[in-house]
């Protein structure tokens, strides 16, 4: 399935990145290589095979629900492109 | 005084306890070796010359008052996606240029606590995204070596450039660096270096910045096998602040260096003879059988069937990961924000337009796509389907071997520039290497011998879950058997 500029764009929406129109057609024709080369994983039989998310063959561990970490807000504001009074500022968001 | 810049990571250790030389000469001797050296193979981003003093003189004193560390004093090189404390890291993009982290990642934090001098932060691919450093927003590092009869600048492989160039140029002792797809192997092949990804889940993630995590993992590049071996097993601990970190002990790898490898069982893969593979690669690989087999070693031909379809599988596990790991990158808490914006997705857009390179955004863009709506089935869950049959490829072999060897890379370091134009011939640099982390294995790259054009070539060695111990072992015995010495000359 090839993708066109409009595909591109669509994505690029998702993916939250500003693409100008004049990258679309490049974008889609490196997409396309791509693509094309991972398609043979469709050679692959996969009947009756599980999806494998994790390498490490345990269980997620669990721990008491306690407060174990906080009172950090300058740490975490420190990297702020912009802050005031412990808050991050943002542009308005609701009109 | 013999130039100290020159030991090995263990000689040095060992010559700061025995008092023959003090850790702020060594970390002097460093900081003026970089100081020469890196306007031209530009390997650090940052020098953290005062802080290196700092701590090397704290080294000093403990080591005047007997209470040294295994890695006491050493002076180390950290890759710059790992985040250190009052240090900018910045994985490379100007994404996070100016990000000073209020915490320091575990395997640093291990480090410290093992004694080690830090001299600065290693250049890289963005977001370790990249097989020759150019993707780095500080430009390309250059590999020391030279191709012999010309003058070009030859990459030093990557994403882990700055390592592997700063090893082999004697820019520090050892370093740190990480592997998603060959990030530390390959690097280290393309330098004459020697480098490993442990096991996934031996070194903590915490405080390394995100790439694809299920592939991610923390490993050193380092002179040689047993300071690999020492590196290696001071970063690697259990931590409650990564849910894949496996709580297990570290074992002393070191003791597995120099040890027989007689009567071990070397798997050779059929599969890992490719297409338009150089004649080289294919005489070097011989000759590491040759090796084995002389030091005792039975070699068994082995099958990993699925293995062509790794590297696909790869591109569709990791940008699916990164898409979603890079999210957080949206300009509002920390990292770059774009100015003269008109509303709050144009904010995001330009905020990520801006602070992104090529290669992140078209990973991103690929990642948002096999993860999109429609298409999610047909690619993401199929690739991690396939992953699954690549795993089961080396369970299924593990009754008749108890190591793999395999080139590491297809070719020597090539010329900055030669292989920008064409993603996937950037991306066939980890076709041997991209195996051991969708399975999860530990591989090892040790400098094994050099090309027609003088450039130096690696053997890799893939070990089962958790034994780097065999891993190590072998390694060893591949490094004594090359005995590889050469060095870049210098011309820096």
């Amino acid at each position: 399935m090839a993708i066109d500029a409009a595909t591109v764009r669509k994505v690029a929406h998702l993916a939250r990145i500003k693409t100008p129109d004049d990258r679309l057609e490049p974008l889609a024709a490196e997409l396309n290589g791509i693509l094309s080369w991972i398609e043979q994983l469709a050679e692959v039989d996969v009947d009756g095979v599980e999806p494998m998310t994790s390498n490490v063959a345990q269980a997620l561990r669990l721990r008491e629900d306690a407060v174990t970490d906080g009172d950090k807000v300058t740490d975490i504001m420190a990297n702020a492109p912009r802050s005031a009074d412990g808050f991050f500022v943002v542009p308005k968001v609701v009109e | 005084m013999s130039d100290l810049t020159k030991l090995t990571l263990k000689a040095a250790v060992d010559g700061l306890k025995a008092k023959t030389f003090s850790s702020e000469e060594i970390t002097r001797a460093f900081l003026t070796n970089i100081e020469a050296a890196n306007p031209r193979l530009n390997a650090y981003v940052e020098v953290t010359g005062d802080k290196a003093i700092a701590m090397a003189r704290a080294s000093d004193a403990r080591i005047a008052s007997g209470t040294a560390g295994a890695l006491e004093g050493a002076p180390l090189g950290i890759k710059d996606l790992f985040c250190t404390e009052g240090v900018q890291t910045t994985a490379g993009s100007n994404m996070l240029r100016g990000f000073v982290p209020p915490y320091e990642s575990t395997v640093t934090a291990n480090l410290w606590r093992d004694g080690a001098v830090m001299l600065g932060k290693l250049n890289m691919d963005e977001f370790a995204m990249g097989s020759s450093n150019e993707t780095s927003a500080f430009g390309p590092v250059v590999n020391p070596w030279k191709s012999s009869g010309s003058n070009a600048d030859l990459t030093p492989g990557g994403s882990s450039g700055g390592s592997a160039s700063a090893v082999a140029a004697d820019l520090c002792l050892a370093a740190t660096a990480s592997d998603t797809g060959g990030s530390i192997r390959q690097p280290a092949a393309f330098t004459g270096t020697v480098g490993i990804k442990p096991t996934y889940g031996r070194a903590s993630r915490f405080g390394m910045v995100a790439f694809a995590s299920s592939l991610d993992q923390a490993g050193p590049i380092a002179k040689n096998v047993e300071d690999a071996a020492l590196l290696l097993q001071s970063m690697c601990s259990f931590d409650v602040k990564d849910s894949t970190s496996l709580d297990i002990p570290t074992p002393d790898w070191t003791q597995s260096v120099g040890q027989s490898v007689r009567g071990l069982r070397i798997g050779v893969p059929a599969e890992y003879v490719v297409d338009g593979m150089p004649a080289e690669i294919q005489a070097l690989w011989d000759q590491g059988i040759a090796w084995l087999k002389d030091a005792g070693c039975e070699i068994v031909p082995i099958s990993l069937p699925h293995t062509k379809y790794a590297l696909p599988t790869y591109y569709i596990v990791a940008p699916a990961e990164a898409s979603s790991n890079l999210a957080r990158y949206d300009g509002m808490r920390f990292g770059h924000r774009a100015t003269g914006t008109t509303s709050l997705t144009d904010l995001y857009e330009s905020s990520r337009a801006e602070g992104f390179g090529a290669e992140v955004k078209r990973r991103l863009i690929i990642g948002a796509y096999v993860l999109s709506a429609g298409f999610y089935d047909a690619y993401y869950v199929k690739a991690l389907k396939v992953r699954r049959r690549i795993a089961e490829d080396f369970d299924a072999v593990w009754d008749q071997v108890d190591a793999i060897v395999t080139p590491s890379t297809p070719s020597a370091a090539f010329a900055l520039g030669d292989k920008q134009v064409d993603p996937l011939q950037m991306y066939l640099n980890d076709i041997f290497t991209v195996t051991a982390n969708l399975a999860g294995l530990p591989g090892i790259s040790v400098p094994a011998g050099l090309d027609s054009n003088g450039l130096p070539l690696g053997l890799q060695v893939i070990g089962k879950a958790l034994d780097e111990a065999t891993v190590f072992q072998v390694g060893a015995a591949l490094e004594q058997a090359a005995g590889f010495t050469t060095k870049a000359e210098r011309w820096w």
